[in-house]
């Protein structure tokens, strides 16, 4: 083994779950503030955003359905770098990030699903339908849950860090498939038209409520999920403290 | 035949509703284990001063 170590720099800093906890709770008013604000922003302007030459209204499904498909990617890419956080890192609280961003990436690949199928209905006649875009996602949104029921199944907190870890990153292998699906298949889901090296092809009369709408949506998963990390490093001091107490009670027995 | 109003209606309404479950448990969920451990400190157990956390390391 060499002795040269890979260092993850300032995140070892946060390694102590009380600093975490500390410091989560300075920032956590200021991200609210920051994540109301830009919704509050999004919302003015995605009603106030024209209709589409072709889409009419429904366009504006589009100011939730993208920005909850971009989170419910960029969240399982945040559990991918946990993974190796977990396995190659070390760190105390790769796995807590992992464990607690699974049940919100699995929320917005819901809403992204059902907002999909909900403009799909008028704009291409049917509500869902096999193509390799959608059933991606799907399968996403079964990752998720399988990822979740892993990581609940075992006792305990090491071994199913490292078997959710592996899990984690073999499954992502799917988030390339998702985002180039629409180009390498023939899909009824249109391509991408934000993210494209040309630039983006939508009207800035569109864009920029998406755009804003997507860091509001950013903003309100970085807020829940530093809150549900704290909760689980407090629902891991209450099992430690829990099992001290019974092993106290045990020996003075 | 629904209107394309009741779609985005349809819609944004589920995106709320989904999103204020969500918040709605994390907040709770924080708050039952900060019980917890009032309740434990209540009683008398202890915390160790390092390495207590039943974090993976």
């Amino acid at each position: 083994m060499s002795d040269v170590s890979i260092s993850p720099g300032w995140l070892t800093r946060l390694a102590n779950p009380s600093r975490f906890l500390e410091l989560s709770g300075r920032i956590l008013p200021w991200l609210w503030a920051a994540t109301l604000a830009a919704f509050a922003a999004g919302l003015v302007m995605s009603f106030n955003a024209p209709e589409d030459y072709q889409q009419g209204i429904t366009v504006s499904i589009m100011f939730i359905h993208v920005p909850a498909a971009w989170l419910a990617m960029m969240c399982y890419s945040l559990m991918a770098v946990s993974a190796i956080g977990t396995l190659v890192w070390r760190h105390p609280l790769a796995d807590v990030s992992a464990k607690a961003a699974a049940p919100i990436g699995a929320v917005f690949t819901f809403l992204a699903l059902v907002t999909g199928s909900l403009w799909g209905r008028p704009m291409w006649g049917t509500w869902w339908v096999w193509d390799a875009r959608l059933t991606s996602v799907f399968v996403l949104f079964l990752m998720y849950l399988g990822l979740i029921a892993l990581n609940r199944a075992m006792d305990e907190p090491g071994r199913a860090a490292r078997a959710t870890a592996v899990l984690i990153l073999v499954g992502f292998v799917n988030i390339p498939i998702i985002k180039f699906s629409v180009n390498w298949w023939n899909t009824l889901h249109q391509p991408a038209s934000v993210m494209r090296l040309d630039g983006p092809t939508i009207h800035p009369s569109l864009l920029y409520p998406l755009l804003v709408m997507a860091v509001a949506f950013t903003l309100l998963f970085f807020t829940l999920h530093m809150m549900a990390m704290r909760n689980e490093i407090w629902r891991r001091r209450v099992q430690t403290m829990r099992h001290r107490a019974a092993r106290a009670i045990g020996s003075g027995q | 035949m629904m209107s394309h109003l009741a779609f985005v209606a349809l819609a944004y309404g589920v995106t709320a509703l989904t999103v204020a479950a969500m918040v709605l448990a994390i907040v709770l969920d924080g708050r039952a284990r900060r019980r917890e451990l009032a309740d434990l400190e209540a009683r008398g157990i202890r915390r160790r001063a390092a390495g207590a956390d039943g974090i993976v390391s």
